[in-house]
């Protein structure tokens, strides 16, 4: 992993920070990915999953037990909603994700409902649905691996993920 | 991949010094005659003594005879004590040779050591096939109850020794065994953000354990047929989370249907010619039935919220699921035809994962509340509400055929934030509440499912 790539993804965490997001999960952007399009010369390609993780945002976070987006989640739809608008060749999986803390076959359909919320968001902030298409991990994929609440506030997320 | 032979191929009843039993009586147990051995245990009672009894090795005339007559004692012994029903006697303790005993039992030299029950027999390899004798004999009125002889594969034995173990159990307890089954279940491995989870098969007790799906897509949720050869379970081949079928003999696997959206929780129907199951489109999931032979859908929720889990009853009149419509996950119970929706569930906290037992009398579920969670068993109705086992986390039972016993899975707390510690295991308890005890499996491992017996 080169040191340039890294301080791409430090400053995105500051990014988000200042944009006063939930910054619990907002610096491990890149886990989901498994780090498509990753280029060796340390730039970020436009259009990426890396220029979204760096430059956008690419998850919101949701309340417990809850799958609709919160205002203060809804911004990082509408950045997302601009940048897919800049990027028109881009398509998008939208992944719903829930926390360890529920039974498997619930939290399957919780994290569909929550990547159907956060669609639903980019769908009205302008982007056409064609581009977009959804799945649920439920809690079997977590972002963070701890048993706290920090870790599954991290992990009831919904996450753009460049197709 | 091809199942094992499941058919035992020559059973013959054995008329011992007794005669206690004819032979039309011996070709399928069957519950005892009220006062037949005395032994009738109410089901339902919270715990009972575990009966006293001996497993003398099966004796056998050659070093390969005898080999195989302690592997088949050894499989029923472990079985028997394993359902905390049963306390097998002190071995040390026996006074007459196994050799001696298969021949003619010196009942006093059983009763002294205080084994109420004496299991005796017989093996006899023939080729690649072996004859195994067994007898079960009630020490106090020295009567033999049960006496029968197996001829199968010889690589057949360990199916042998749980058929026997039925009928032992069956004898003894006058309700069906549960060990002549198999336990198909997702075998987990990997850091839990890149899990590979495949389907397993293995036996009730863990043995002959292998993997049906080679990990390059996720697999989850998998439920047998009532047929025991097939199992419709989750897959993300594609990345398209669906129901497909899987079929035991073949070891092929197909889709169950190009519905819209994404397909869970899947369970068969009791006569086996359709699968119950959710489908998550817009915002809600609700619950349909799929028929096998046309592969039709028919929509049978649509209350708004989600709507998971649903299972049969036996008689296949109802169907209990999973729902948040009223806020938060709870329990409710529907006609087969979605009509005369109701909740059942009305404690403390969320329930979840509920499953019909094959008796009919139950339904297990999953609870959540006060950062636990919980294993138990309520009646349809409702009422009488009792959890069996709490921890950490712990979820989706499975009943054993004779409705006895629940198999679910327990995952531990991770210590820190690399999830370091984190474990998920199979468990079995007594619905009566004890005797919980972990199976052993190779690697991490979830969503046990029980399989109908395998040669009744």
């Amino acid at each position: 992993m080169n040191t340039k790539l890294l301080g791409a993804l430090a400053a995105a965490a500051l990014l988000t920070a200042c944009a006063s997001e939930d910054t619990s999960g907002a610096a491990t952007g890149a886990g989901a990915t498994g780090g498509t399009g990753m280029m060796g010369a340390g730039s970020v390609r436009p259009g990426s999953q890396e220029d979204l993780v760096a430059n956008v945002g690419d998850r919101v976070f949701f309340a417990l037990d809850s799958s609709s987006v919160g205002g203060d989640q809804r911004p990082t739809l509408e950045r997302q909603a601009a940048w897919l608008a800049q990027y028109p060749q881009v398509q998008a999986t939208v992944e719903g994700h829930a926390d360890e803390r529920g039974t498997r076959e619930y939290n399957l359909a919780l994290g569909q409902r929550r990547a159907n919320a956060a669609r639903d968001v980019l769908v009205a902030s302008g982007v056409s649905s064609a581009r977009l298409s959804t799945i649920s991990y439920g809690k079997d994929r977590p972002a963070a691996l701890g048993s706290s609440e920090d870790a599954w506030a991290q992990n009831r997320r919904a996450v753009t993920v460049v197709r | 991949m091809n199942q094992p032979n499941l058919l035992l191929s020559r059973r013959v009843a054995l008329l011992g010094g007794a005669g206690l039993l004819g032979a039309s009586s011996l070709a399928r147990a069957q519950a005892p005659a009220a006062g037949a051995s005395g032994q009738v245990i109410d089901i339902n009672r919270a715990r009972t003594d575990p009966i006293p009894i001996a497993l003398p090795d099966f004796a056998g005339g050659s070093p390969q005879a005898q080999q195989l007559g302690r592997n088949i004692t050894q499989v029923i012994t472990n079985n028997l004590r394993n359902s905390g029903l049963f306390r097998p006697v002190e071995r040390a303790a026996y006074i007459q040779t196994p050799e001696a005993a298969a021949g003619a039992p010196r009942f006093q030299d059983w009763r002294v050591i205080g084994a109420q029950a004496l299991v005796t027999g017989r093996a006899e390899p023939q080729g690649d096939r072996a004859r195994i004798e067994f007898r079960l004999w009630e020490v106090n009125s020295e009567q033999q109850l049960q006496g029968t002889a197996y001829t199968a594969a010889a690589n057949n034995w360990r199916q042998i020794a749980h058929v026997i173990s039925d009928v032992i159990y069956e004898r003894m307890l006058g309700e069906k065994g549960y060990f002549d089954t198999r336990i198909v279940y997702i075998a987990e491995t990997g850091p839990r953000d890149r899990r590979v989870r495949r389907l397993a098969i293995m036996d009730q007790d863990g043995e002959n354990n292998r993997f049906l799906t080679d990990g390059s897509f996720q697999a989850l949720t998998p439920r047998f047929h009532p047929n025991a050869r097939q199992i419709a379970f989750m897959s993300y081949n594609n990345n398209q989370p669906r129901v497909y079928l899987f079929d035991l003999n073949s070891g092929r696997q197909e889709v169950l249907g190009n519905f819209q959206g994404m397909t869970l929780s899947p369970r068969f129907s009791p006569d086996g010619r359709s699968v119950v199951l959710s489908s998550a489109r817009g915002g809600d999931a609700n619950i349909y039935v799929v028929d096998l032979a046309s592969r039709r859908e028919r929509q049978l929720t649509s209350g708004g919220g989600l709507d998971v889990s649903p299972c049969y009853s036996p008689d296949g009149s109802q169907i209990v699921f999973n729902s948040d419509r009223g806020g938060d996950q709870q329990i409710y119970v529907m006609d087969a035809n979605g009509g005369g929706v109701r909740r059942i569930s009305f404690g403390n906290g969320r329930y979840a994962t509920p499953v019909w037992s094959p008796r009919g009398d139950l339904i297990a579920f999953t609870r959540m509340g006060g950062g636990r969670f919980g294993i138990g068993v309520m009646r349809p109705d409702g009422s009488g509400e009792r959890i069996l086992s709490e921890g950490w986390s712990m979820e989706g039972p499975s009943f054993a055929p004779n409705g006895r016993v629940l198999t679910f899975y327990r995952e531990s707390q991770a210590r820190d934030s690399r999830g370091s510690g984190y474990s998920a295991r199979l468990s079995m308890i007594d619905i009566a509440g004890f005797n919980e005890r972990q199976l052993l499996t190779p690697t991490d491992a979830t969503d046990p499912n029980w399989s109908p017996l395998l040669s009744s």
